[in-house]
């Protein structure tokens, strides 16, 4: 090792050293935990090497209703958002009046803590034998029936879920859309204006293709985030999420460790693998989209 | 096509919103662009050039004073609607786009019964291509050319749609002094071929002069001179110009009129009859003055610099106004110097007065 290359080491050292104690450590304890058949936490013991950890959590009922909820959230939520706050950015760059103020708005959900906002959301959603939510006494004016959204329906819990999913997660995208609509040189949009582009080619043409790796940043970290949802669904509807029929894959983790039923630390390995296996197969093929639709 | 400008005038409100009043860009600018020339607006930075050509492209609207091309009144039309080809000072090629891409890209905006078919935009766009030699480049980003290249593919995209005026706005300053050499004879051969009516705007004297048919020159939004740029080398009309043109700048020096002849300090420099005793400022062309034994000026020399084709010697003044003189001889000639005192004779038609005292 040239002297040079010593030192670089020994300034990554503090960093590699962190990494390694609370990130590889881990990563690595979780994928010895995930093979070990039988493991009890109580006498640290366990039977043998093998599968079944992930055999067992494929075939829970409550890890296949957290996976479908987090896959239908994600399906929903990532282009949903992300198109809005695209809109949105478009609107806020295209305005000079109330700018700031309209920013600050679309801001100040990112300020809010998740807990409160979701307290704010089941009151608004809820339907008690006595009241209705505002937004119940909305369908009711608009002549429609009422329904409970955080106690009622799959589909309604559903709606709750990705609607405060989105809201939560629009502030910081429009922020690095804004940012990013305000990068894109003023001069491309003269120079079309004069070559007599229509908006909309513009748009597709110019716009689009300059901001391309700010909006798939966002997709990609947006995949992620959606996939890793818990806290959000814990803000509206509790910490039993699985008698909802609300749980995600990071909460059936969460019960796995911790919960009613918990102390099943293999169990929860097994989960969390699975759920980075489908987090990397996902990023890889955003990545491979983006190599033909993103222009650095 | 012709482009005439009438009393045109474009007023911006002041950044600092306190302050009510406006800054004037351009002042009462008036002048016909003849058909097919080349016209260079010349002039220091903030002396609203580059606003006249915004003008004159619709990307700014004037305050007042109106914009015909050809016949046709064009003051309220929209950019897009007047047919106009525009290369930026940075290009502004779409970084994302082929050059093939970005030359065909104001052909595919094409509606109506102006649609082309994809070959036909294909057909055009190699033909300018090769008209501004970059057909070999056509499948490459505008990253993977070179400062000169890229800008040519911004003329090709200007020039593809045929424009009836071609505006270019400072195109050479971000090449390296070769390439702008070049380039500039580039910009001048394309034009003759296309024939059509171009402006540009730069603040580079050299570079208007070389390759104008006619060049303006503007200070503070007030149009100072119009013409040939031999004319308006030779017959500024103030001092502002005469300063502005020539390398190196014209010698300015206090001196004035005295019985109908010239005195620069103590010397008569010049016979000038007929004109009535008052100061004045003397500008002297470097390329004017004659080193003589008995010459008629008298500086104190500083230093003679050998350029191989000419000599330049530099003196100083008591009555100069810059820090040294500048004189272009010719290599051959002799240079009598006695007590680090050079004597000139002078050519009459290098020399200048002004009536502005600087």
């Amino acid at each position: 090792m040239g002297r040079k290359s010593f030192k670089g080491w020994l300034y990554l050292l503090p960093a590699i050293l962190f990494l390694a104690f609370f990130m590889v450590y881990p990563l690595i304890d979780v994928l010895i935990y995930s093979v070990e058949e039988g493991y009890n936490s109580a006498s640290q013991s366990f039977f043998s090497y093998g599968t079944y950890n992930f055999s067992y959590v494929l075939h829970d009922p409550y890890f296949l209703q957290a996976l479908k909820n987090t896959f239908i959230l994600v399906i929903i939520t990532v282009p949903l958002s992300t198109g809005t706050a695209l809109l949105i950015s478009l609107g806020l760059n295209s305005i000079k009046k109330l700018r700031e103020l309209y920013q600050t708005v679309y801001f100040l959900p990112y300020v809010t803590n998740t807990l409160a906002v979701g307290l704010v959301f089941m009151i608004l959603f809820k339907k008690t034998a006595y009241t209705d939510g505002l937004i119940n006494l909305l369908i009711h004016t608009f002549g429609g029936e009422s329904v409970d959204f955080i106690d009622g329906p799959y589909w309604a819990k559903m709606f709750v879920m990705c609607f405060y999913t989105i809201w939560i997660v629009l502030p910081f995208k429009i922020l690095i859309l804004t940012s990013a609509l305000a990068g894109v040189n003023p001069d491309y949009y003269k120079a079309a204006q004069i070559d007599a582009t229509p908006k909309w080619r513009t748009f597709t043409r110019i716009t689009l293709p300059m901001i391309s790796p700010m909006v798939f940043y966002l997709v990609v970290t947006g995949f992620i985030g959606a996939f890793k949802a818990y806290s959000d669904a814990v803000a509206l509807f509790g910490t039993n999420l699985n008698a909802a029929g609300m749980n995600t894959i990071v909460g059936y983790v969460y019960d796995m460790l911790y919960g009613d039923s918990g102390g099943y630390p293999s169990y929860a390995s097994a989960a969390a693998l699975i759920l980075f296996a489908i987090v990397l197969t996902i990023t890889f093929i955003n990545l491979s989209v983006s190599r033909k639709h993103v222009h650095y | 096509m012709k482009v005439v400008l009438e009393h045109l005038t474009k007023r911006f409100p002041n950044r600092n919103k306190k302050i009510h009043s406006e800054v004037t860009a351009v002042n009462d600018f008036t002048f016909e662009i003849p058909d097919g020339k080349l016209i260079g607006l010349l002039g220091p930075s903030g002396c609203g050039k580059s606003t006249t050509l915004n003008l004159i492209s619709g990307l700014e609207k004037p305050t007042s004073g109106k914009i015909y091309f050809g016949e046709d009144d064009v003051t309220n039309m929209l950019p897009e609607n007047r047919g106009i080809g525009l290369v930026f000072q940075n290009y502004a090629l779409y970084p994302h786009l082929t050059v093939l891409e970005n030359i065909m890209f104001p052909l595919e905006n094409l509606r109506g019964d102006k649609k082309l078919t994809k070959q036909v935009m294909r057909e055009m766009a190699y033909e300018t291509a090769k008209l501004v030699q970059i057909e070999k480049y056509m499948d490459r980003k505008p990253s993977e050319l070179s400062g000169g290249q890229q800008q040519r593919v911004a003329i090709a995209r200007a020039l593809v749609k045929r424009p009836s005026v071609l505006l270019l706005d400072e195109p050479l300053s971000n090449l390296d002094a070769r390439l702008r050499l070049q380039t500039r004879e580039e910009i001048r051969r394309i034009q003759r071929e296309t024939g059509v009516t171009t402006v540009f705007v730069t603040h580079d004297q050299e570079e208007a002069m070389s390759i104008s048919d006619m060049i303006v020159v503007m200070k503070d939004g007030i149009v100072q001179q119009i013409g040939k740029p031999q004319d308006v080398y030779d017959k500024p009309v103030n001092l502002f110009v005469a300063k502005f043109l020539g390398t190196p700048p014209i010698n300015v020096f206090r001196g004035r009129f005295e019985g109908g002849k010239l005195f620069v300090g103590s010397e008569c420099i010049l016979a000038k009859e007929g004109e009535k005793d008052r100061p004045v400022t003397v500008g002297i062309r470097p390329e004017g003055f004659i080193p003589a034994e008995d010459g008629v000026f008298t500086c104190d020399l500083r230093s003679i610099e050998v350029m191989g084709r000419d000599r330049s010697v530099v003196a100083s003044h008591s009555e100069c106004t810059g820090a040294e003189i500048r004189a272009i001889v010719a290599s051959d000639c002799d240079i009598p110097v006695h007590n680090g005192a050079v004597r000139f004779n002078l050519k009459s038609a290098k020399v200048y007065t002004f009536d502005e005292l600087s």
